[in-house]
């Protein structure tokens, strides 16, 4: 398709084609994103209202399914409200850097094999750099408010994100050294053969300390007290409205999905088929069969889905953490552990223990 | 291309370090800061040193500017004290600073480090992973200087918090561990007893 | 795993002291956690048996000859062996004077032993440096334990101000070197100080101008650190308002390192551009020898006096060095040796006097020692004897080689310089001697101080007396280091 398209642009100077098609790229991301964003949001109040035995939103088109439109259209109706003493530029950049470090991120993400915007050598890092920047909007919003509550949510949300970005760049650089590879595509196809194979097993602390850090990072119940409602409103975004409130929400849900989707493909072998080594090769390459069992983009998003129905299902089941056990949890209990299986690891692969590492 | 990425890069990193020092407000200080960072992060980049400039997002940008900003943010700063000295010794600082900038100018400059005076290095291939080289060197090589970085940064942990640790008497710890295992039993008692009559006649509700 | 072809495995053997020290260290940093409050002595113990564990080792392991190792970034040698049990023995006589004094100021804690150790593995680094990479982080490893030492006693102003200000300044100096130390690898195109060596002597002209950019540079970073003037400004900043016990360390043993990085940097690796480094090190001599000694003699302040005697001291190390010869270089390094164990006893006096509450740290708490302690008196006076350079102490001896070597290499007129100063200098080391024995005492409490601080304090004046009278063995131990 792409050679289609480069072959039409023909006429083009060079360098433009080349930009053009990367910004189709770009935008044959970021459209589904966004609308996976949107949706999100209707399952998540709909999963939750099951949970607590609500029906949820249920009156705008069939089953409440246009709510995301209609919430869409009225925050973009809404006024911008500018508090007075803000600082106006920085309150407008606060939800900017929010936005875009968390879309940037996507650009190294594989969806398939070699299906990914830019296939750079040290994608891991890279993702990890962008998602460390995120925490500039918060900071700078906090602060840029004007107000107390958005500072002290600030804060909070900062020291947050920081404490658990060590755990997690731990967790990362266990992936790293069972894959051998810092490059997103390769770690997957690292975890070939089958479901045996995939890191979620020889990495299972690192596993679950990434997703729970996940849960963290983006601010999510049960590590809400950035935005803890009852205590300092709604943090550091207290003081924004329509818009720019809504950047911050497509920012924090696209966090959501990144990291649901870096967990899948990370631990569970990304777009790799679970019946692969379990079902005759036969069935998972041929036929529409083939297509439907056999690894691709489908097992991707299946996971991943998993992984974001996790978010909700977590959120509509457990207290909110109190602060000091937020940090102690971070520092003291997940740090410690993610060191001591980083050397695990490292003696595994030394090792060459089997099923993973032979 | 490449020049001209190269230029607009270096442009706003030159511009943003000089706003560093002369902005008014810390904040907005702390920020161009960050602003420089990134921006020879992007130089790095073209230099095809990938992982050194995510590295230093990642570290400069993403943690220890961010601790940076948090401090600046917290401290009342009176910009009035910081600035009292400036008028008074700008011209000496200015003199020194083109005295430097003029010598550093003559010796750095094209005469000696110009591009025609080294060979332009050989463009790696695709398989050529920086990460891969970088790690290589440091744990042979360097491995010396590699392990006394890690000396100095456990140095700086233990003085650190010898420095703030303080223990506070006051503070209520409680223990998540022991709050999991408390039963009703321990903290609720329940005692049977006989209804009472209240002496006097007010209403309960007062 | 693939290794570069080139890579061979480390010989580990002559690095052990530093794998040692280390490895007690990281062990004496977690039993420390499991150490209640008033047992700290056994941290205290550890401590001192880590320092006579690395010089035995040190001793063992020394076989005379010169040793690289880890890829060029580490050397083991003679002279670095030397230097490195005097570090030790310093070291340690610094731990043993310090510890009632920070007992009585709610200082004697893990850390100050803790970052101690790592000061001198520090030191240890830089006397090995074999490589621009290995000095820097060995002298920042050193820098770093110092701050936070001084910064220890957190609620004192003044120790907090020392602080701040040392480490502003230090980390400005460690810029500076920084700054020198990449136009040199910019210009040889290597970080290994013998290669430097090698690729200076080939350079041009013009290429030779970034080295001198770069020598420049590093040389200004390395006189902060010793404190030379015109960079000596914190130096009695942090002297005064660091806690006496942690002047005492800063004072004392980092001089010898301090020597060694001079040694290694400006004679290993820039020994070709001695013409140019001699000029600039012929200014910064006088300068510290005139500004030390003039400026000491305003002092009423003992920790200000003897930084600013510090500040003199440096000056003539630095005549030794600039000499550029062989018996030059021995005469500096004997003078680093007898400078630290002279200012451990100098300032274990302080510690001696001093008591909870109570900072000996002014010229008139000296007054009429003799008639609250003779004996203490007299080891005080052989100390300030010695700084001053009075035979028959060792601080005679030091000044003569030094004076010495300068002459020999026909700079009779810096001799001449070097002595008028020294006599300026005898004013005030003359002044403290004649405040303890003809003037009444303010404070006639008797002396503190535990036994084995006496004992060791004796010791070391006794020990200054006796390499006075005969230099001889540690000369010798010198000439043959330097080779």
């Amino acid at each position: 398709m792409l050679e289609a398209i480069q072959s039409a642009l023909s006429f083009l100077p060079d360098g433009l084609v080349t930009l053009l098609i990367i910004l189709l790229k770009i935008f044959a991301l970021l459209l589904p994103l966004l609308g996976a964003v949107a949706y999100l949001t209707l399952a998540e109040r709909k999963v939750i209202g099951y949970i607590q035995i609500r029906i949820g939103p249920n009156r705008v088109g069939p089953r409440g399914l246009l709510q995301p439109i209609a919430d869409a259209v009225k925050l973009l109706f809404k006024e911008t409200i500018l508090p007075t003493n803000a600082n106006l530029f920085l309150f407008i950049l606060g939800p900017i850097l929010t936005i875009g470090p968390a879309m940037a991120a996507w650009a190294v993400v594989p969806f398939d094999d070699g299906l990914v915007i830019a296939d750079i050598d040290a994608s891991l890092l890279y993702i990890l750099a962008m998602t460390s920047l995120g925490v500039y909007g918060i900071i700078i919003a906090g602060w840029a408010s004007n107000s107390k509550y958005a500072f002290l949510g600030a804060l909070r949300s900062a020291a947050q994100i920081v404490s658990y970005e060590i755990a997690m760049g731990f967790a990362l650089v266990g992936v790293l050294l069972a894959a051998g590879s810092l490059n997103l595509g390769e770690i997957v196809t690292a975890q070939q053969g089958s479901v045996v194979q995939w890191f979620m097993w020889p990495l299972l602390p690192l596993f679950l300390i990434y997703f729970i850090s996940g849960l963290a990072e983006t601010n999510r119940a049960p590590f809400d007290v950035a935005e803890g409602e009852s205590e300092i409103v709604a943090g550091f975004h207290v003081e924004y409205s329509a818009m720019t409130f809504s950047v911050f929400f497509l920012a924090e849900y696209a966090n959501i999905i990144l990291i649901s989707l870096l967990t899948s493909a990370m631990f569970l072998g990304g777009w790799l088929s679970p019946f692969e080594g379990i079902l005759p090769e036969s069935m998972l390459t041929g036929g529409a069969l083939g297509l439907l069992l056999g690894s691709g983009i489908h097992w991707l998003l299946l996971k991943t889905a998993f992984f974001m129905f996790l978010f909700l299902w977590i959120r509509a089941t457990y207290p909110r953490y109190r602060y000091d056990q937020i940090m102690r949890l971070g520092w003291k209990v997940f740090i410690p552990i993610t060191i001591v299986w980083l050397l695990v690891v490292a003696a595994m692969v030394v090792g060459n223990v089997g099923p993973w590492f032979d | 291309m490449e020049q001209t990425i190269f230029y607009i890069f270096s442009t706003v990193l030159v511009l943003s370090a000089g706003a560093v020092i002369t902005v008014r407000n810390p904040v907005f200080a702390a920020l161009f800061l960050v602003l420089a960072f990134f921006t020879s992060a992007a130089i790095w980049i073209l230099l095809e040193a990938e992982f050194l400039a995510l590295t230093l997002v990642l570290v400069y940008v993403g943690a220890v500017m961010v601790l940076f900003l948090f401090v600046v943010m917290m401290l009342d700063i009176n910009l009035t004290v910081l600035r009292e000295g400036f008028a008074r010794y700008l011209p000496v600082g200015l003199l020194v600073a083109i005295i430097m900038v003029a010598q550093l100018a003559y010796i750095v400059g094209p005469a000696r480090f110009g591009l025609d005076k080294f060979p332009a290095p050989e463009p790696h291939g695709a398989d050529y992973s920086n990460t891969r080289e970088i790690g290589l060197v440091l744990y042979t090589e360097y491995l010396f200087a590699f392990e006394l970085a890690a000396v100095i940064l456990v140095v700086a942990i233990v003085a650190a918090i010898a420095l703030t640790l303080r223990k506070r008497v006051k503070t209520n710890f409680m223990k998540p561990e022991e709050q999991v295992l408390v039963k009703s039993k321990d903290r609720v008692r329940l005692v049977k007893m006989a209804a009472e009559k209240r002496d006097d006649q007010q209403a309960p509700n007062d | 795993m693939t290794t570069p072809s080139s890579f061979e495995m480390p010989n580990l053997l002559p690095a052990v002291p530093e794998i040692f020290v280390l490895a007690a260290t990281c062990v004496i940093l977690l039993a420390d956690l499991f150490i209640s409050k008033d047992k700290k002595v056994i941290t205290y113990l550890m401590s001192l048996a880590t320092l006579i564990g690395a010089a035995v080792l040190t001793v063992t392991l020394h076989t005379g000859e010169t040793v690289i190792t880890f890829s060029g970034s580490f050397v083991s040698d003679p002279m670095g062996d030397v230097l490195k049990v005097f570090v030790y023995l310093v070291t340690a006589v610094v731990f043993v004077y310090s510890r009632s004094y920070l007992i009585a100021r709610n200082l004697f804690k893990g850390e100050f032993f803790i970052l101690g150790l790592f000061g001198v593995l520090g030191m240890m680094v830089l006397i090995s440096a074999h490589n621009m990479l290995t000095l820097y982080l060995g002298l920042e490893l050193l820098s770093l334990s110092m701050y936070a030492m001084v910064a220890l006693q957190r609620d004192s102003i003044n120790a907090t101000e020392a602080a701040m200000k040392y480490f502003v300044l230090g980390a400005l100096a460690s810029g500076m070197l920084l700054y020198g130390m990449s136009l040199i690898y910019g210009i040889t195109g290597s970080l290994d100080l013998a290669e430097i060596n090698a690729a200076i002597k080939s350079l041009d002209d013009s290429k030779m101008m970034v080295a001198g950019l770069g020598m420049v540079l590093v040389i200004v970073g390395m006189a902060f650190k010793l404190g030379a003037v015109p960079f000596h400004m914190w130096l009695p900043d942090v002297y005064h308002g660091a806690p006496t016990a942690i002047t005492l360390y800063i004072g004392t043993a980092p001089k010898i390192a301090a020597f060694a990085m001079v040694m290694r940097l400006l004679v290993e690796g820039l020994g070709d551009m001695h013409v140019q480094w001699q000029e600039i090190l012929i200014i910064m001599a006088v300068l510290s020898m005139a500004v030390g000694n003039i400026i000491a003699i305003a002092q009423t302040n003992m920790k200000r006096m003897l930084a600013y005697s510090t500040i003199s001291h440096v000056g003539f190390l630095l005549l030794g060095i600039l000499a550029g010869t062989s018996e030059g270089y021995s005469s500096a390094m004997f003078y680093a040796i007898t400078y630290a164990l002279m200012g451990a006893g100098g300032f274990g006096m302080i510690l001696l006097l001093s008591r909870a509450g109570f900072e000996a740290d002014r010229l008139e708490d000296f007054k009429g020692l003799n008639e609250r302690s003779p004996w203490f008196a007299l080891m005080m006076l052989i100390l300030m004897f010695s700084m001053a350079g009075v035979p028959p102490t060792v601080g005679f001896y030091a000044k003569l080689a030094v004076l010495q070597s300068v002459v020999g290499v026909g700079l009779t007129w810096l001799a001449v310089l070097g002595v008028i100063f020294s006599i300026i200098g005898a004013f005030y080391y003359l002044r403290v001697i004649k405040l303890m024995y003809f003037d009444k005492p303010v404070d006639t409490t008797p002396l503190q101080g535990s036994a084995d601080m006496r004992i060791i304090l004796s010791a070391n004046a006794l020990g200054i007396l006796y390499l006075g009278l005969m230099p001889g063995s540690l000369l010798a131990l010198c000439v043959a280091a330097i080779g």
